[in-house]
């Protein structure tokens, strides 16, 4: 095997998982916090994209969209919970699950609406779109950079979880809500904090994901169930969990894909599985009090 | 006569299946340690639960300092100034200890209530000092317990809520905690003491009251419920 290939088949895992990170984070969080589902997590990751084609398309920067895509994500979440999620955090899993589907069908109409039904694509910037030599290998300058920002992302989380007062409250939040809220903890606006930054992931995802997949009315389908697995196999409610789960389902997903082509969509399921009969709980769950 | 802090009227409570709590009625006052007393499933935990809102009462009024918070969210009635010691501790094993401490701190003495700082907390509980920087997760029953406490002082409340702080522990870290609540005791606290051990529940005690069946059956003081036999025999199986 050439170690070339394998160098070049690496990177893409790497940037395939920090996608999958930036997408899987905020669902994560919020499923280990408040044990609320948002199957439309993948709609703001398409909103991101479309308002940072339509922002770049105005201002003519790549940049505008970086920053525009996960900025109407984010309000787009706010929309979301006041009007919707807020009143169902106790109305059950079903429900939830129920609700935030229709959602989903109601983006990409919305989205369909607004730009058409073709493809978009939008352009790496210019600084970043030539490539780059690594070990003599060619590869994307621009890929780099997504996998430079998925991990700068993470570090940054990580910081702010383990470092600043909401990042505490979030946990004790995970770890038991009500004995959080009985401390005077206002465990709901953490929440809709984390909610809110959650969304903006997505959308800065979606962006991201621009220049490397297409913009298309549907693109969340595509990404929402290997972005929901690593939830699973990551374990809820920790950053922790979605990165290393988001890294074990990117690599999994990009060496599948290049190594056993016949069983390629298959292979993530399959990792999934394995893990779960291993570690019923995920790789690594928020621990809960006794 | 000292000024009246908490009152519970008429409330009625609904836990699972079944009403857990019928018209209950109960009184605390500042700076008096209110013992509450019943068989396990007599509904003690409920009463707590339905003060702190994790409960919401079907029916009835619950005042604390002036206020009705009957309805109101948890995190409103912490705020209110009541503290909370749950049986389960409640330690956030993903904190350290002194996250666990710092978090919901607030700081700044109420109208009528103590000032707790770290320092004060950590000179009362010499042990959570030595672990301050272990997980929450890593202690001992024993030091969960005082964690628990400790925590709540520092939210600085005027009446602290206590879910059997001697559950499940050994008799020398029961002599422990004993310590402790003295102390918090002398300093005025009012406090709402929950407990199975009934020389430990006493030891403190101005008020007694006896729960049964989800109904406040008998009150008065710990001399007048030590001459209460019917009580004891009826109520507490004693």
């Amino acid at each position: 095997m050439d170690p070339g290939f394998l160098l070049l088949q690496l990177l893409n895992g790497l940037q395939f998982a920090m996608l999958l990170f930036l997408l899987a984070v905020g669902l994560s969080v919020v499923l280990g916090m408040m044990n609320f589902i948002n199957l439309a997590h993948g709609t703001l990751y398409m909103v991101g994209a479309f308002v940072g084609f339509a922002a770049a398309e105005r201002a003519g920067s790549f940049w505008a969209a970086l920053a525009a895509g996960p900025a109407a994500a984010a309000a787009l979440g706010a929309v979301f919970y006041g009007a919707l999620l807020r009143h169902m955090q106790r109305a059950g899993a079903m429900k939830q699950v129920l609700v935030t589907f229709g959602l989903i069908f109601v983006g990409i109409d919305a989205v369909r609406l607004i730009w058409g039904d073709y493809a978009k694509t939008l352009l790496a910037p210019s600084a970043l779109a030539g490539s780059v030599h690594i070990l003599g290998q060619v590869y994307p300058a621009y890929r780099l950079f997504i996998i430079a920002l998925g991990l700068a992302l993470a570090l940054v989380l990580y910081l702010g979880l383990e470092r600043t007062r909401l990042g505490a409250v979030v946990r004790a939040g995970v770890d038991d809500r009500v004995m959080a809220a009985s401390l005077g903890l206002d465990v709901e606006r953490a929440f809709f904090a984390v909610f809110c930054l959650g969304c903006a992931l997505a959308g800065l995802a979606g962006v991201a994901a621009s220049p490397v997949l297409e913009i298309y009315p549907g693109m969340d389908m595509a990404i929402l169930i290997p972005t929901l697995i690593v939830v699973v196999v990551g374990g809820p409610g920790r950053l922790a969990g979605a990165f290393f789960g988001a890294l074990l389902i990117g690599m999994a997903e990009t060496f599948g894909a290049v190594f056993i082509p016949d069983f390629s969509s298959f292979m993530i399921y399959a990792v999934m599985s394995l893990v779960l009969l291993l570690r019923p709980q995920g790789l690594l769950p928020a621990r809960h009090s006794p | 006569m000292s000024a009246e802090l908490l009152r519970l009227e008429q409330v009625h409570a609904t836990y699972g299946d079944g009403d857990v709590l019928q018209a209950v009625s109960l009184a605390a006052a500042s700076g008096r340690v209110l013992s509450l007393l019943g068989r396990n499933g007599a509904g003690k935990t409920t009463v707590l639960k339905t003060i702190m809102g994790i409960l919401a009462p079907r029916a009835g009024r619950i005042r604390f300092a002036g206020d009705d918070i009957a309805g109101a969210p948890p995190h409103r009635i912490a705020r209110a100034g009541l503290g909370y010691v749950p049986d389960t501790r409640g330690v956030f094993p993903s904190l350290s200890v002194l996250e666990n401490l710092t978090v919901a701190a607030r700081p700044g003495a109420m109208a009528g209530g103590s000032d707790w700082s770290l320092e004060r907390v950590f000179a009362l509980f010499p042990r959570l000092y030595e672990r301050r920087h272990g997980s929450g997760g890593r202690l001992s029953g024993g030091e969960q317990q005082m964690l628990a406490i400790a925590r709540a002082l520092l939210t600085n409340p005027l009446l602290l809520l206590l879910d059997e702080p001697t559950e499940g522990l050994a008799p020398i870290v029961i002599d422990d905690v004993e310590r402790v609540l003295r102390q918090l005791k002398s300093t005025g606290l009012a406090i709402l003491l929950v407990e199975q051990n009934l020389a430990f529940a006493l030891a403190f005690a101005d008020e007694v009251a006896v729960l049964g069946k989800g109904q406040v059956r008998w009150s008065g003081t710990p001399a007048e419920f030590a001459r209460a036999e019917d009580v004891k025999r009826r109520w507490l199986g004693l």
